[in-house]
């Protein structure tokens, strides 16, 4: 199991923590395509509590968290 | 020459109630800006280190920067420098709003005020007119109501700075209001205040710009274009700061296991969404607020019970939040209106009552001491009753309270509970997580403080870049130059939140097209590391020493237990020597080699 977290407007329609089988997932960028979102539009990507690039790996257990900027364009 | 200063200073001695008006030194203003750096001199100049803070010896400076006022973005910013007298250091306390934007329409550049007022005083300014008034009715009135009642006087127009009830009493932790719910928060500035018995200064000018002053007024528009569009392009001062305000970051930084909990005991607080700027925006955020020119909009106006007024800050949620084991937003939100009302620092105050609730915790302070609310940890009643208590301090515990963490901690003989640096209160980012904002806690010059050098901006929110926020590499220099921006920045008059988008070539090319300068971006930065140095040799002055440049042992003795940053500990004691080469100092002072590259040789062999 994967624990999604989202904050800000990535909120929006999504909700805040999202779980996700590890089974279906292994990167960061295959997460954000699955909620639609872009990766621009991700300003801070952290991978149990560390900087990471979206392309990074997410084992089981992992907690990836998306911090959007403000985020006009996801309004 | 128009040069974006008035060049024109008042002097006003309380205790005689002489106001002279003085010539502003030119020469110095070229040196060090204005706001923090030419305060600063200043008071270094004219022997201010070696004075007792609450004496009529010290002296307050109000004092603007040549951006303060103007059309470039967020330059409402006005410094208060003193000698504090909760450090025993140097103050330099800042503050937006509009009042030092009209204070500069006015016609004045900085007001010394020395001395002590044989009566409560307040200072009226309309232009060229300066008036000392008697305060007495005034005197126990909240900000908000003595913001009202000075204006029914002065009229709309007029802009209000005062002290409240903390100040008054000359409690350490005062801070100095303006506009209602902004605040010159840190140091202590407001015990000044209230030790030479003035109240408030109102400023009412008759101007409301000030391009008579503009060197060239084409090229200040055509860099406030170029910064307008980089503040507009940039995620955190275009949509962020706007959307969420600074408690955007609340969960930011709980996430990497930075979130100082139950006063640094923990580092990860389970509960942190409660209190985040998400879930304000989504319960009591009435609208977002901004001070003079700022297109950022940080500021938040919440609903209190019913009542509108200026909501917090990052800094307070964390304080009030997660440090003091504490999840109910809407206990923050009316514990930091109390502040504001009070006149109270809103950082140290709920620092502080982290620190005493440990020491309830552990059993050094006694139940029969509180008076009927007991410094449990998570209690919405103590912390919301303990913030009105240290805002008029009554019983001993309240006072020893007010006096901030480190004297309190003392006091119980466990000085090891205050998470203080020179005895203030460090704010809401863990120094072991988090490796480099850990050196400016430590060096900075009024102490523990995150906006001497915010080097979360690089570590945590990649601004510039993103840096690894658990490496030492290379820190030490990134601390100093973040630092050494800072000064500049707070010397301009403009916000330091400008800083997440702007750089040093935004901030010259704003500052050479509004005083007709021809700084380059390392010459400007050279400038804030005179300002740097200026105020380390003011404390050196005041008897600082080089142990005073220090982490809580918590940091470096005590791993995190849990969160993402389990584990961790400041490594300070390595960056620091790797500090002081990179400024060129020796056991925390400059060498007079240092000095004299500044152009500081007035400060060589002392």
């Amino acid at each position: 199991m994967i624990e999604v977290r989202l904050f800000a407007t990535l909120r929006k329609d999504r909700g805040k923590i999202l779980y996700l089988s590890s089974a279906d997932f292994h990167t960061g960028s295959e997460i954000l395509a699955h909620l639609r979102i872009s990766e621009e539009d991700v300003a801070i990507f952290l991978i149990n509590g560390f900087h990471s690039k979206p392309d990074t790996e997410v084992k089981a257990g992992g907690c990836p968290c998306c911090f959007s900027s403000g985020g006009r364009r996801l309004i | 020459m128009a040069n974006s200063y008035y060049e024109k200073m008042a002097r006003i001695n309380l205790t005689t109630g002489e106001i002279k008006v003085e010539k502003l030194d030119m020469e110095l203003a070229k040196k060090f800006i204005g706001g923090r750096g030419l305060g600063t001199k200043m008071l270094y100049d004219e022997g201010v280190a070696t004075v007792d803070p609450l004496s009529a010896d010290n002296k307050l400076i109000y004092i603007t920067g040549p951006m303060t006022g103007t059309t470039s973005p967020s330059s409402g910013r006005y410094m208060v420098c003193t000698k504090s007298p909760l450090t025993g250091m140097i103050a330099c306390s800042n503050s937006g709003g509009i009042w030092g934007a009209k204070l500069k329409y006015a016609g004045w550049d900085a007001l010394i005020v020395e001395g002590e007022a044989p009566e409560w005083t307040y200072i009226n300014i309309e232009d060229d007119k300066i008036e000392l008034l008697n305060a007495e009715q005034y005197l126990g009135m909240m900000s908000e109501a003595l913001d009202e009642e000075l204006k029914k006087v002065h009229g709309d127009k007029a802009s209000v700075l005062s002290i409240g009830v903390a100040g008054e009493k000359q409690v350490l932790l005062a801070a100095i209001m303006n506009d209602k719910d902004r605040a010159a928060g840190r140091s202590g500035v407001g015990a000044v205040m209230g030790s030479k018995k003035l109240k408030a200064i109102v400023v009412k000018p008759s101007r409301s710009n000030l391009e008579d002053i503009i060197y060239d007024m084409d090229a200040l528009k055509a860099a406030n274009k170029e910064c307008l569009s980089i503040l507009r392009a940039n995620g955190v001062t275009g949509e962020g700061l706007r959307a969420y305000g600074t408690a955007v970051l609340v969960n930011i930084i709980n996430n990497t296991g930075s979130f100082p909990t139950k006063n640094w005991q923990e580092s990860y607080y389970e509960k942190a969404d409660d209190t985040s700027g998400e879930t304000l925006a989504d319960t009591y955020l009435v609208k977002a607020g901004a001070c003079h020119r700022c297109p950022i909009a940080c500021g938040r106006i919440v609903n209190v019970n019913g009542k509108v007024v200026g909501g917090p800050e990052y800094e307070p949620l964390w304080a009030y939040g997660g440090n003091c084991d504490n999840n109910d937003l809407n206990a923050i939100d009316e514990a930091n209106m109390w502040c504001n009302e009070y006149g109270l620092d809103a950082i140290s105050t709920p620092c502080t009552i982290a620190a005493a609730m440990e020491l309830y915790d552990k059993g050094y302070i006694k139940e029969e001491e509180c008076d009927g609310v007991p410094l449990k940890w998570g209690s919405t009643e103590a912390i919301v009753e303990w913030t009105k208590r240290m805002g008029n301090p009554e019983s001993p515990l309240a006072w020893l309270m007010s006096s901030g963490s480190a004297r309190l901690c003392e006091h119980y003989g466990h000085p090891e509970i205050s998470m203080s640096v020179k005895k203030q209160e460090m704010p809401a980012y863990d120094a072991r997580g988090i490796q480099g904002i850990g050196i400016t806690y430590a060096t900075s010059n009024r102490g523990g403080c995150h906006v001497r050098g915010y080097m979360i901006s690089p570590e945590v929110l990649g601004l510039p870049e993103q840096l690894d926020r658990t490496s030492i590499d290379d820190k030490a220099t990134w601390a100093k130059i973040f630092q050494d921006l800072t000064a500049v920045i707070d010397s301009m008059g403009n916000c330091l939140f400008t800083s997440f988008a702007l750089g040093a070539p935004q901030y010259a090319a704003l500052l050479n097209a509004a005083t007709g300068t021809e700084y380059t971006p390392e010459e400007l930065l050279v400038v804030g590391e005179r300002i740097y140095n200026i105020e380390r040799m003011f404390n050196k002055a005041a008897g600082m020493k080089p142990e005073d440049d220090r982490l809580p042992k918590r940091l470096t003795e005590e791993p995190i237990v849990n969160g993402p940053s389990k584990g961790q500990v400041s490594q300070i004691k390595i960056t620091l020597p790797q500090y002081y080469e990179a400024r060129g100092w020796v056991d925390a002072f400059p060498t007079d080699e240092t000095l004299k590259r500044l152009g500081l040789d007035e400060c060589v062999g002392k």
